[in-house]
């Protein structure tokens, strides 16, 4: 299944976008980003980037004020994960220009739009910025 | 309007005067979690016409604070400008309202307050929601507000079914937004799903093409089992669509209905291999991750496809696909790591098919980027493949030289790879760990708990006899100082399992399994309790008595010692109660009064645990029995006493039992107690007679007084359950009194510990001294009836108490003594040697990888030793599967009953069956490892030297373990100087916000950093 979750949380642990590819109820979301956002807030930056919850890996990265972590199964690359990561946000960075906490709040269903194109059934389908961005533009031009 | 952009102006002049200012600061940096490498840029963003445009020339350096613009400032000014120019119309194209939910949400200091403005918020909606004729656009921002509302953790189910009606719309953006809002709120299960359903169907016939893409995204999401059959066959029509997006989300849809259902797109799984061959990459790409899942269940039925992988694997490489698909100047990468794992799994025991591989892999591993975090991941995966696939051993030297690369490494991420890469190596070169041995030790002493978690991982792998010792010694302390009880769980099984295989010794193996229960006692499985047990049982079995009884003393020693702790697990109590029953007076060292005080006090202090009580009650029984068969005079201790007064009026209808059955054995003569509780006697077998033949003649006299024949229960006819009922509850209110009569009707007396089962004991001991027999028989007659009472008291069958069960169980024991010597010796020596800062790592390295790591300390380990025991453990994994070599030979079927299973379930048996004997594997080695050690003495010198050059190789690493954390790159600690908030740019926005009527309170400035600044 590869990716499980993607969640965006900033320094004080408020969720800002999150993506789950496996059901989870509210309550069971809610606990699960609470336990994650702790390990993963008390690491430092020379500590590897990926954290180990129940049967998640999680795979993190920091960009400013803002922790993209991202929950995949065991069979997953962490690295290409972590690289995957960077590519969300420098699509996001090519869409918002110098894209920002705020960007993704004003727009959060931009970002899931990019997300969904990036991401099916947790795998990785598209990486290429000008596929991804293409729907997307195309529809801020009709509406 | 001319002041509002006579304003403007003047802002926008203001932030280029800022913009200086800010060029003076300190140049920002990459974020530290960047590698040097990813410092390629992707182009300036689109401007969308906004008229901070004219801004372009600055942008195409300026706009990135990492590059040495004329003004790093600048970029801020464009994101200024646009926020501005949407704020003219509105701010952002969203209300006022929006706008402020979101930053009031931005600002919340704390969850307490994020709560507050969302439950506000709830409030709010549920009374807009529904009112008439709510504009569109207004719908879509309530249909966000609502996403926002769950994703803070919040109910917003009262308005799931606008986002469903969002569906419906025809503006396209409208129709996505709904999509989504369901994707995210709805499971595949959820009731209003079955309104979605038809607006899938329609929109998967548009014309247009987003919708379409819509609609797709959506069936991965919301179609279940039951509702696949309404969509498939427009998705499979699909496959052909003109776009190429169109045809990859179709591909992922059906993959999403293989995952959900794979029998209901068995038909159709021919279409993922002609998609293979699709002319665009992003469909051929996105059909790798259907066919790995169909190859993982499957592999025989596509080894056809082996070459076209290899062939589109070796056209990705080369740079043939377009250059959009290059992420930081690597070709395709996700791809390629796809293709390498659907190659492993093909290759996987496969030579012919390995054989195809070699060139491509040798050709990307040659080409891979060693200095990017995506080289890296490409090589990692060609490691991994490399070690499932059929070696090659050109190929294992390639991914040796690659792990070495990243175990050198300063990043703990490649750190961690290259200790993920080892352990999969290791299972087919298992030499290769000795080249690594210093750089393991490094990554186990980091403080990084992810990183020493994987090296545990890792060492947990390569554990032979030689190592075992300070390989679980390390595991424990691990153990005890993590507070996870997911991995404390893991880590404590983990430790039971090596020290089973492996144990040197029983004082060792006893002084491990005390600790690993001292600290998880409770998170392990209870099966390892009851094992524990066996093992203090048997010992040696028969080869060695006097080391037996060894081991049971020194065992009831360290349980003396630790039982009066505080908070023991109820499982290790468990063990230490019943080993005190069985051997605490055994040797004489310990009074009886003694071990019994012991055990009162456990039950005393343990008072709300009913099993914990059960097995000190019993222990006191055992005891006292022992004491009186012994000939030596035994008055119950006073607290014992009251303790049997305590259960007798228990809740629990077991302590209660065994408080009464301890009573009645009190009153029974020195050959009764010799015949119900022999000595030392847990291994021997309780022969059952499952068809209580030896009640023949009771049953026949009872007929003969007229009682009726037994019927079984699933024979009977419901007249005979009625009054079975009616007879079961006057029984019941008959307790504590037996019944001598015949009965009436056979009962269907539900097996379980009901008070019935208490009533036998009061009565029955006193009655029948020596013939314990009949007593039972009324009991007998049903063979459902608990057991445990039978052979607790010791009915006449011969047969003792508290068996453990024999079955299908070999014994893991090694001698007491060889290996303790060497793991022990090579530390002090290694001490002597040298006094450098790595000693203690050297001394490490040299008991973990003692088996291996040079000649001279392998002949202190014992040469050929050495040698077998490694291959030993490749072997491991199949010895596991073999059937059991050794059982041991008086094991009876069926089971006996096992009083020690208490409150669990009987069904452990059956897994107790299939671990092997390492002990017997292990025979031949021992005496070649004594001599060897006996030989090692004289070889000190020799070692000495071997651990210098040792020393000196890898000394270079080993010495500073912190500096190299400090070199790492030395942007990465500036940059966590420099970085964080930039309060400038944060007040610039904030100002400009401010005017747009948003109001930020600049309580979070974070809001505006740039992510990629």
């Amino acid at each position: 299944m590869g990716i499980r979750f993607v969640l965006m949380v900033n320094k004080q642990g408020q969720t800002r976008l999150a993506q789950y590819y496996e059901y989870l109820t509210l309550e069971e979301r809610r606990t699960l980003e609470g336990e994650i956002v702790r390990k993963c807030l008390a690491r430092n930056e020379q500590q590897c980037s990926f954290v180990e919850h129940r049967t998640y890996k999680i795979v993190y990265r920091r960009y400013a004020s803002l922790f993209f972590l991202v929950g995949v199964d065991n069979e997953e690359n962490e690295l290409a994960i972590l690289e995957f990561i960077h590519l969300l946000v420098e699509t996001m960075d090519r869409h918002f220009g110098n894209v920002c906490e705020l960007d993704i709040m004003f727009h959060l269903e931009k970002a899931h739009f990019m997300l969904e194109e990036m991401v099916m059934n947790g795998c990785v389908v598209e990486t290429s910025k000008a596929n991804i961005l293409a729907p997307i533009q195309l529809m801020d031009k009709t509406s | 309007m001319l002041r509002l952009s006579l304003l403007m102006l003047l802002l926008l002049l203001l932030s280029r005067v800022f913009s200086s200012t800010e060029s003076s600061r300190p140049q920002k940096i990459l974020p530290p979690t960047m590698p040097a490498k990813a410092l390629v840029y992707p182009n300036p963003p689109s401007t969308n016409g906004l008229m901070y445009a004219r801004y372009q020339k600055y942008k195409l350096h300026a706009y990135r604070p990492t590059c040495p613009g004329p003004s790093p400032g600048v970029g801020h000014l464009k994101t200024i400008g646009r926020e501005l120019a949407m704020g003219s119309q509105g701010g952002f194209g969203q209300s006022k309202e929006f706008l402020d939910l979101v930053k009031s949400i931005g600002e919340a200091r704390s969850k307490s307050e994020e709560d507050r403005i969302v439950l506000r918020e709830i409030e709010t909606l549920k009374r807009r929601i529904n009112e008439p004729d709510i504009p569109k656009r207004k719908m879509k921002e309530y249909i966000i507000r609502l996403v926002y509302i769950e994703m803070l953790g919040h109910d917003a189910s009262f308005g799931y079914i606008h986002a469903v009606k969002m569906t419906h719309d025809d503006s396209l953006l409208l129709k996505r937004t709904g999509y989504l809002a369901v994707t995210l709120f709805l499971n595949e299960d959820h009731d209003l799903i079955i309104l979605i359903v038809n607006t899938i169907q329609k929109d998967l016939k548009s014309d247009n093409y987003l919708v379409v893409s819509a609609a797709l995204n959506a069936c991965c999401k919301l179609i279940n089992e039951e509702t696949i059959p309404a969509v498939i066959q427009q998705v499979v029509e699909l496959l052909g669509h003109p776009k190429e997006g169109v045809r990859k989300k179709a591909v992922m849809a059906l993959h999403s209905f293989h995952q959900r259902s794979p029998s209901s797109v068995n038909h159709l799984i021919s279409n993922f291999r002609k998609r293979l061959s699709d002319n665009d990459p992003g469909v051929m790409g996105a059909t790798l991750f259907p066919l790995y899942d169909l190859i993982t269940i499957d592999v025989n039925s596509y080894k056809d496809l082996v070459a076209s992988f290899v062939n589109i694997l070796k056209q990705v490489a080369e740079r043939r696909l377009p250059k959009t698909y290059d992420y930081h100047q690597t070709p395709a990468p996700f791809i390629q790591i796809k293709l390498l794992k659907i190659l492993s799994l093909l290759g996987s025991g496969d030579k012919k098919s390995s054989e195809q591989m070699y060139t491509v892999i040798g050709d990307i591993m040659r080409k891979s980027d060693t200095s990017s975090n995506i080289g890296n991941a490409i090589l990692y995966e060609c490691i991994c493949c490399i070690s499932s696939i059929q070696p090659s051993p050109k190929l294992l030297e390639t991914a040796a030289d690659a792990i070495a690369n990243f175990l050198k490494s300063d990043s703990h991420n490649l750190k961690y790879m290259g200790i993920d890469a080892l352990g999969r190596l290791i299972r087919i070169s298992p030499d290769i760990a000795e080249q690594h041995q210093l750089a393991v030790i490094d990554c186990l002493e980091d403080p990084d708990d992810t990183l020493k978690r994987k090296t545990f991982e890792l060492l947990y792998k390569m554990t032979k006899s030689s190592n075992v010792e300070v390989i679980v010694d390390r595991m424990i302390d691990y153990m005890i100082s993590i507070n996870d009880n997911h991995y404390k769980t893991e880590t404590a099984s983990r430790c039971v399992e090596l020290a089973e295989q492996f144990a040197p010794s029983n004082h060792w193996f006893i002084q491990t399994m005390n600790k690993v229960f001292q600290h998880a006692g409770d998170l392990v499985n209870p099966k390892v309790a009851h094992n524990l047990m066996r093992l203090i049982a048997e010992g040696f079995g028969e080869d060695d008595d006097t080391a037996d009884s060894q081991l049971r003393l020194s065992a009831v020693e360290s349980y003396l010692k630790i039982v009066d702790e505080p908070k023991l697990p109820s499982a290790f109590l468990q063990v230490i109660c019943w080993v005190l029953g069985e051997y605490g007076t055994a040797d004489g060292k310990y009074s009886a009064s003694y071990i019994s005080g012991k055990l009162c006090d456990v039950a005393e202090a343990h008072s709300s645990d009913d099993i914990v009580k059960g097995y000190a009650v019993t222990a006191l029984m055992k005891v006292y029995c022992f004491e009186k068969a012994a000939g030596r005079k035994m008055s119950l201790l006073p607290e014992c006493q009251s303790l049997l007064d305590e259960l007798s009026a228990s809740h629990s209808s077991d302590l209660q039992q065994r408080a009464y059955e301890f009573r009645a054995v009190l009153d029974l003569d020195v050959n009764a107690i010799e015949n119900i509780m022999p000595l030392d006697a847990s291994c021997e077998d309780i022969e059952i007679d499952k068809s209580l033949s030896f009640l023949n003649d009771y049953v026949q006299k009872s007929f003969e007084q007229g009682a009726e024949p037994y019927i079984p229960e699933n024979e009977r006819s419901g007249t005979l359950n009625i009054s079975s009922i009616r007879n079961h509850n006057s029984y019941e209110h008959s307790t504590h009194s037996l019944r001598f009569e015949a009965y009436d009707v056979p009962k269907p007396v539900v097996p379980t510990k009901l008070p019935p089962a208490v009533a036998y004991p009061t009565d029955l001991v006193p009655v029948t001294v020596n013939v314990t027999e009949p007593s039972y028989q009324p009991s007998s007659v049903q063979p459902t009836w608990p057991l445990v009472p039978v052979s607790d008291a010791g009915s006449g069958s011969g047969s003792t108490e508290l068996k453990l069960r024999l079955d299908g169980v070999q014994k893991k024991w090694g001698k007491p003594t060889y290996s303790s010597v060497m793991s022990k010796s090579l530390p002090r020596e290694s001490r002597q040697s040298h006094v450098e800062v790595s000693e203690e790592k050297q001394k490490l390295a040299a008991s973990l990888f003692g088996g291996t790591t040079s000649r001279s300390e392998r002949k202190q380990s014992g040469g050929a030793a050495g040698h077998s025991k490694v291959s030993r453990t490749t072997n491991h994994g199949e010895d596991k599967v073999r059937p059991a070599t050794v059982t041991v030979p008086t094991a009876v079927q069926p089971p006996p009953p096992d009083l020690l299973d208490l409150g669990e379930s009987a069904g452990d048996t059956s897994s107790y069956s299939s671990t092997v004997d390492p002990f017997h594997q292990l025979e031949g080695l021992l005496d070649l490892n004594q001599d060897v050690n006996a030989a090692a003495t004289s070889n000190a010198p020799d070692l000495m030297s071997s651990l210098y050059s040792d020393a000196d190789t890898n000394g270079s690493l080993s010495q500073n373990p912190n500096p190299m954390n400090g070199s790492v790159n030395p942007s990465k600690k500036t940059a966590s100087l420099t970085k964080g908030p930039s309060l400038k740019d944060a007040l610039d926005k904030d100002a400009l916000v401010r005017q747009m009527g948003v109001n930020p309170t600049s309580q979070n400035p974070n809001l505006f950093s740039d992510l990629l600044g």
